[in-house]
């Protein structure tokens, strides 16, 4: 499963916090990190949060990754010039709402408008368009993240995520 | 007694040895710097809201050191959140001080909520921080968090340098070495 390979990829690479705000999108991976003794899964209040945790890690000098949903995307977007004036290394891998059979119509705007804001801001964005590219991808934005201290987006298109309603969402 | 902001925080950093200092932008980034530029000193210019999680991400990737947030009652305000996700990860090396004037020192010295009574010690308490008094701070058992009351007064501006690239790389060289540029 991609999460399970995801996971893998932080591992290999070194990542050691892990910030999230949780997404039904991101539960696999959310409880594979949690469960992982190398890494140390930080639960935000807000997207934003995020930000400024992984930029103090890499001060101190540690790797980390930011999950969160595509609505998380517009609590980070001031922060996000940090990242950039700092050139801090930032891997956000986003599961998205409001694209392909989305069923709630509140997620829609900011799901349609976040791939816009995250490269106004700076931030390289990389759309795996199957579930075997993803693993790929995210090695790809750890390297270009930490080697070349770029921010750069991973986004989980909702088609393979998968959740087709309310109902099905709650019953994970 | 009326406290004065830049007492306050040289008397946090005399002798600092091994502290790393991260600062809230405005007042506080220029009082950091008027107690003596360091690069072990991260003053932030912009990302309001966040130096207390710059903090919290320095201390969880650096157990070994002690680090010290000190930010300001506007910039503290605008992370609230980020008490709460500081007290469920209870860093044991991490503290928090709030140079509270009341004020937005920068923008015309308007009233903050903390002028109107809201209790920024109250809000960390109830997070499972250490409150303790803003002198206890260099060594309290962490999370601590102290709020200093200082008085609402316009002084000189003391500023340490721009460019972000350049306060991050020198804050990573100076805490981990030639490693830094190869980690």
């Amino acid at each position: 499963m991609w999460p399970d390979e995801i996971h893998r990829e932080l591992a290999a690479a070194k990542v050691r916090l892990v910030g999230y705000v949780p997404d039904a999108g991101h539960k696999r991976l959310i409880e594979l990190c949690q469960a992982d003794k190398s890494m140390r899964a930080v639960v935000l209040s807000t997207e934003e949060e995020g930000i400024g945790l992984a930029a103090g890690a890499w001060l101190g000098g540690e790797r980390s990754v930011l999950l969160m949903q595509s609505s998380g995307v517009g609590n980070v977007v001031n922060v996000l010039g940090m990242v950039k004036e700092c050139r801090f290394p930032l891997v956000t891998l986003v599961t998205m709402r409001g694209e392909e059979g989305e069923f709630n119509p509140w997620q829609v705007p900011m799901g349609q408008a976040m791939r816009a804001a995250l490269e106004a801001m700076g931030t390289v964005v990389q759309r795996p368009a199957s579930p075997e590219d993803i693993a790929p991808t995210v090695n790809a934005a750890l390297r270009l993240a930490y080697d070349s201290y770029a921010s750069v987006a991973v986004l989980i298109p909702q088609r393979i995520i998968g959740i087709k309603s309310f109902q099905e969402q709650a019953a994970q | 007694m009326t406290l004065h902001r830049r007492d306050v925080v040289k008397k946090l950093l005399e002798d600092r040895k091994e502290l790393l200092v991260v600062a809230g932008l405005g007042s506080t980034a220029w009082d950091i710097t008027a107690a003596g530029d360091s690069p072990l000193n991260f003053p932030m210019w912009g990302a309001m809201g966040q130096a207390a999680m710059m903090g919290l991400g320095l201390a969880l990737a650096q157990p070994q050191r002690r680090v010290l947030v000190i930010t300001g009652d506007g910039e503290m305000l605008m992370g609230l959140g980020s008490l709460a996700t500081i007290g469920v990860q209870q860093p044991a090396n991490l503290g928090i001080v709030v140079i509270d004037n009341e004020r937005y020192g920068e923008t015309g010295m308007q009233a903050t909520h903390t002028a109107r009574g809201v209790d920024l010690a109250g809000v960390a308490k109830a997070c499972g921080l250490n409150v303790c008094p803003w002198e206890k701070m260099r060594d309290a058992a962490g999370p601590a968090f102290a709020v200093a009351k200082v008085a609402a007064e316009k002084i000189p501006l003391v500023l340490p340098p721009r460019e972000g690239a350049l306060l991050k790389a020198r804050f990573r060289r100076a805490l981990l070495g030639p490693a830094a540029d190869s980690i």
